[in-house]
């Protein structure tokens, strides 16, 4: 509660407990109106006021005047506890919907609490508590256990784990270490680091984060824009049919009374009030991208949220999008006789003094230290692969055609991916399939795609044929186009574009690194892996900030139930309204039901708007 | 140039919507927005035409929601 909230709520108190005073007491005449009159002072004397204000400044039709004439009314007729009552309930209906706003501004505020107080940088041997802002690129900066790390930096001292969670919405640690990239927004663990600044705090990961979310509401969504140009014309046709309705019945039925009908026109505008709409909508998208942003997903505007809930072909990139983009070593083939360890360890031994992607994957997966001294005479075949003496034994490791050379021929066919074929003193030993790794939750994130409700998905890559049906087979993907250039992914996307239904929407999901075009061609530009790469952050719509594919349809997921959020609202409100306008117009609602349409209503909206921030499953 | 400013007492959608269009018709001002959520304005002016435009800004925030104002 806001000290405004507080006084409030104790003036609705002080107003009600006099009014039920006035109910009680045994009053008459000008001490009863009296008594009223102050419950009502003390309840709405600042209702009354900013209508005197507004009317003076032209503008006549708002809440407070509407609220005024109604209750003056009320006391004009003589009917003084319903002015009172009405007042009351109109001021409760209020505060309550001051303070869902004021609840829900806080807690997207504390959603985005990634940006960091101070930062303790080092400065002539002393240490100083500075603001981010005053950091300078070069500078060391040291973060104590616990503490956020406030500008991105590199690691020259201490080891500790990071805990992206707040960037990421990932909850595993990540390692630091001398040497390591660390962005600001983490939050350190057990270790004291100290980080050289390698960016200015408003080029730093946290500042674009914010920044981005922050901004992400001036681009406005179609039914946010909807709502702005209905209410352009629902609030004078509202008051015309008000008008209408005061003065056309008592001249065309007979025997109708004039003050009775305006009594009732009065209600109709209480009704009418769009607050409920233009307050809801804007807040369920924003809850949304909120929402979103803790899980890991940056969203750059409410027009995209709502495109991405009417997804219809998802198209990925291949490399690095649904694959590791690392090489890695995921099959070995011995010959009979050969055990799979020495396979590779003759391989690992051949390639030693290699610096290829391949011979690097054939280390890692070896996994022990290599010793140079068993090395002798390493030679390279360009094109072919490598020859060494290891341990006296002249190995040779690559492909088919260096075997062949030899006068080897490998039975059977090759497998999908690059096959390195190991032969020791003429001997062929067996191969290794090394390939790009597909990542873990790529499958499951291709079939939640189909269950949110995706039509088609479709993968492009630059890569050969054959490696990317396998890679779309194991993944459940429907369509694969391989072997594009970089102009032929723009001019597949645009192909796929104009076979999309009317309603339907494209995304393009890539790793934003050489995706630009793509990116910004599709309806909606997914890029994957933000966390770090500037050049995705500034070309997509929707920056995926860890590698997780399956975000995908967390993103959607989260789309979809914001705008049915939004939805419901202008569907409750709209529906209300028109009901109790009806009602009011018979003359059957009275001027408590119009209050409920107005403030009760935009009181329910709101913390229908607020679901939108909770997570999804 | 462009320049956010924290503002207080911002209580309706409608009220940022109307002050956000106010403020985007101020001579001076390329561009407004207001955002309702997290009440910040950010305006695109030329920096040698801030203090005059700034001055109408807030003439114009009075005007149009005197309940809310600028935090500086």
């Amino acid at each position: 509660m806001t000290r405004k909230q507080k006084r409030m709520l104790v003036r609705i108190g002080a107003g009600a407990v006099i009014f039920a005073a006035a109910m009680l007491l045994p009053l008459e005449g000008l001490w009863r109106l009296g008594i009223f009159l102050a419950a009502y002072g003390v309840t709405g004397w600042d209702v009354l006021w900013r209508a005197v204000r507004n009317i003076a400044r032209g503008k006549i039709f708002d809440e407070n005047f509407l609220m005024s004439i109604a209750t003056v009314g009320a006391f004009v007729l003589g009917e003084y506890p319903e002015g009172v009552a009405v007042m009351l309930f109109y001021q409760v209906g209020e505060w309550f919907q001051g303070y869902a706003v004021h609840r829900s501004r806080r807690s997207i505020a504390e959603l985005m609490d990634i940006r960091p107080d101070y930062a303790n940088v080092e400065r002539d041997g002393q240490t100083l508590r500075v603001d981010p802002e005053e950091v300078a690129i070069g500078e060391t900066i040291l973060v104590k256990p616990g503490e956020k790390i406030p500008l991105d930096g590199e690691v020259i001292q201490g080891s500790s784990t990071l805990d992206t969670a707040a960037l990421t919405g990932e909850s595993l640690p990540r390692e630091a270490e001398p040497g390591a990239e660390v962005l600001s927004g983490c939050i350190n663990g057990g270790g004291l680091l100290r980080i050289r600044v390698t960016k200015h705090f408003g080029e730093s990961t946290v500042s674009k984060i914010l920044e981005m979310v922050e901004n992400a509401s001036s681009k406005k969504a179609r039914s946010e824009n909807f709502i702005t140009r209905f209410a352009k014309y629902y609030t004078p046709v509202v008051v015309i049919a008000a008008a209408l309705l005061a003065v056309v019945p008592p001249l065309v039925v007979p025997g109708a009374q004039f003050s009775e009908w305006v009594h009732r026109a009065l209600i109709f505008l209480v009704i009418s009030c769009p607050c409920a709409l233009v307050i809801s909508v804007p807040m369920s998208f924003f809850g949304g991208i909120g929402g979103a942003s803790r899980q890991g997903i940056l969203v750059k505007g409410s027009n995209y949220l709502e495109m991405l809930a009417q997804s219809e072909i998802v198209v990925l990139d291949k490399t690095g999008t649904l694959t590791k983009g690392n090489f890695q070593v995921t099959e070995v083939r011995p010959e009979d006789g050969t055990d799979k360890e020495a396979l590779l360890e003759w391989a690992a031994y051949a390639e030693c003094y290699s610096s290829h992607p391949i011979a690097l994957s054939l280390r890692r997966a070896y996994g022990r230290e290599l010793e140079p001294g068993r090395v002798d005479a390493p030679e390279e075949a360009a094109g072919r692969g490598l020859t060494a003496k290891v341990d006296g034994h002249l190995v040779a490791a690559g492909n088919r055609k260096m075997m062949e050379e030899m006068g080897l021929s490998p039975k059977g066919t090759d497998p999908v991916g690059t096959v390195v074929h190991v032969a020791v003193d003429g001997t062929y030993r067996g191969r290794i399939v090394i390939s790009d790794e597909i990542k873990e939750d790529a499958r499951q994130a291709m079939e939640e795609l189909k269950r949110v409700g995706v039509q088609r998905t479709v993968m492009l890559t630059g890569d050969a044929p054959a490696v990317a049906e396998d890679v779309a087979k194991k993944l459940a993907i429907d369509e694969v186009y391989a072997g594009l250039l970089p102009l032929g992914k723009v001019e597949k996307v645009e192909e796929l574009w104009r076979q999309k239904s009317k309603n339907g929407r494209l995304a393009f999901v890539g790793d934003g690194i050489n995706d630009a075009p793509v990116l910004s061609r599709a309806d909606i530009g997914i890029a994957m892996g933000g966390l770090g790469s500037d050049a995705a952050i500034e070309a997509a719509d929707i920056v995926i900030m860890d590698d997780k594919p399956s975000r995908l349809a967390t993103a959607i997921k989260i789309s979809k139930k914001t705008v049915r959020i939004v939805r419901e609202n202008i569907v409750f409100a709209l529906g209300v309204k028109a009901v109790i306008l009806a009602l009011g117009a018979l003359g059957i609602a009275g001027m408590w039901l119009a209050v409920f349409a107005d403030v009760g209503v935009a009181f329910l909206a709101i913390l229908n708007a607020m679901r939108a921030l909770r997570p999804v499953k | 140039m462009k320049k956010v400013y924290q503002l207080e007492g911002l209580d309706c959608a409608n009220c940022a919507a109307k002050l956000e269009r106010a403020i985007g018709e101020i001579e001076g001002v390329s561009a407004a927005s207001i955002s309702f959520m997290t009440q910040r304005m950010t305006i695109e002016t030329q920096e040698d035409q801030l203090a005059g435009v700034m001055k109408m800004v807030k003439k114009t925030i009075r005007k149009v929601e005197p309940d809310c104002t600028l935090v500086e």
